[in-house]
């Protein structure tokens, strides 16, 4: 027999804060998956609203090149406003 | 769970001691795990036993409760155990996402839940014989649940970490919902009352093996402490839950079924009388009074649900097909 799909949920808390994954779901289509998420993640008011996405559709880096990826970043201190020195004098900035 | 392409990728990770020294490196920095990570084969199996476990015990945890929704005694109690059997069934489905991380699928889950291959906690093969064993139930095996599943909030594996955090915020409820059962009894008449201590003398060693063998006799634990996949021993957290319970049940003039429990002043808890692991095993090996009927209760509901399932992915297909059709248009 088929598999029944998997999708990924994503639930905004309320309006004025983004989605956020809460976990995942097994729904034959897209109404289904929808209907399945409302009712395992948002059974005390956790949402105003849901988005779903088949997990098999969500392209993800490869955690082996995590270093490669993301380390360089550390090194550049520059980015970052503490990086500047400005007298006190100046004020707030 | 993200990017399927890549699970698994990490079981052809050679464990060097070098690649071992860091994992363990990571854990005891408190660094959370995340399922693409490269991990020790051992880490992932003992995590998809442990959170597969776990799932099937939420699910068949069910059964005993769900006996008795057509005669909860009023409608409050009834919307209330309607809820909490819900919850559980949901504590079910987060858990099997997480463990679906790992790489291993539903369908093999529920194939090894419903061959008997899997096992679940054995306090769900014991049986609900009156309504009090419903408020029992909420009070102790939900609040042996609790115990339990706290530390589990920061175990290392992220998606179980975040699964319990998630369980554990609706746990609370329902304890409380059990304890107020029990309260109610316990306060009635006296065959409530009758019937409230016979749901505890039932209940109680039952719930105190939910935490496992003691330490002495536990395999797995030194291990899944280094893994921080455990953080406390069975005993601690069966020392914590007696200690919690007692004065609960001496509040509403309930007798813990131990004539050995006494106060020991020097550790500051509770001294508890022998338990009976020969029955602890039967019941986990499968002869509990009720593990044929809950197995069959769960292939049942697997098998008469066949249709539905069938029936949603033919739909699905039809309506793929149709747009497709129209867009071809
Ligand atoms: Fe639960
Ligand atoms: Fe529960």
């Amino acid at each position: 027999m088929a598999e029944t799909p998997l999708w990924e949920v994503f639930i905004r808390p309320r309006n004025g804060l983004s989605h956020k994954h809460v976990g995942s779901i097994h729904a034959a289509d897209e109404v289904l998956a929808v209907q399945a998420a409302r009712d395992v993640y948002t059974r005390r008011g956790e949402g105003t609203s849901i988005w779903v996405v088949r997990s098999a559709d969500i392209v993800a880096s490869d955690p082996d090149q995590a270093a490669e990826n993301f380390e360089p970043t550390a090194g550049k201190v520059y980015r970052h406003p503490t990086f500047y020195e400005i007298p006190e004098e100046v004020g707030h900035m | 769970m993200y990017s399927q392409g890549l699970i698994g990728a990490d079981s052809r990770t050679e464990e060097t001691p070098e690649f071992l020294e860091r994992f363990q490196a990571r854990i005891d920095a408190e660094e959370k795990i995340e399922p693409n990570d490269a991990m020790p084969e051992g880490y992932r199996r003992t995590l998809v036993r442990q959170i597969g476990q776990h799932a099937h015990s939420e699910i068949v945890g069910m059964l005993p409760e769900g006996n008795w929704i057509t005669r909860a005694p009023s409608l409050r109690r009834k919307a209330a155990l309607l809820a909490k059997v819900q919850d559980e069934g949901g504590h079910g489905l987060y858990l099997y996402s997480a463990a679906e991380t790992l790489g291993v699928s539903r369908e093999q889950m529920t194939e090894e839940l419903l061959s008997g291959k899997a096992k679940y906690s054995s306090i769900f093969n014991y049986p609900t014989l009156s309504w009090a064993d419903i408020g029992i139930i909420g009070w102790l095996v939900d609040g042996a649940a609790i115990m339990n599943q706290i530390p589990l909030c920061r175990c290392s594996f992220g998606p179980y970490a975040r699964a319990m955090i998630r369980v554990c915020k609706e746990e609370s409820f329902h304890q409380r919902q059990g304890y107020e059962i029990v309260m109610t009894l316990a306060r009635g008449t006296d065959a409530q009352r009758e019937m409230v201590q016979d749901a505890l003398n039932r209940w109680w060693w039952p719930s105190i093996m939910m935490f496992g063998p003691h330490d002495s006799d536990s395999q797995h634990s030194d291990q899944n402490m280094a893994w921080k996949i455990k953080r406390f021993s069975n005993d601690e957290l069966r020392q914590k839950f007696i200690d919690a319970t007692v004065p609960q049940a001496e509040y509403l003039g309930l007798t813990i079924p131990d004539p050995d429990l006494t106060w020991n002043e020097e550790k500051g808890g509770y001294d508890h009388g022998p338990i009976d692991w020969d029955e602890f095993w039967r019941v986990v090996k499968g002869h509990g009074p009720m593990a044929r009927d809950r197995i069959k209760a769960r292939r049942k509901a697997w098998d008469d649900g066949a249709w539905v399932r069938e029936a949603a992915l033919a739909h699905a297909e039809k309506r793929r097909a149709r747009k497709q059709t129209m867009a071809a248009e």
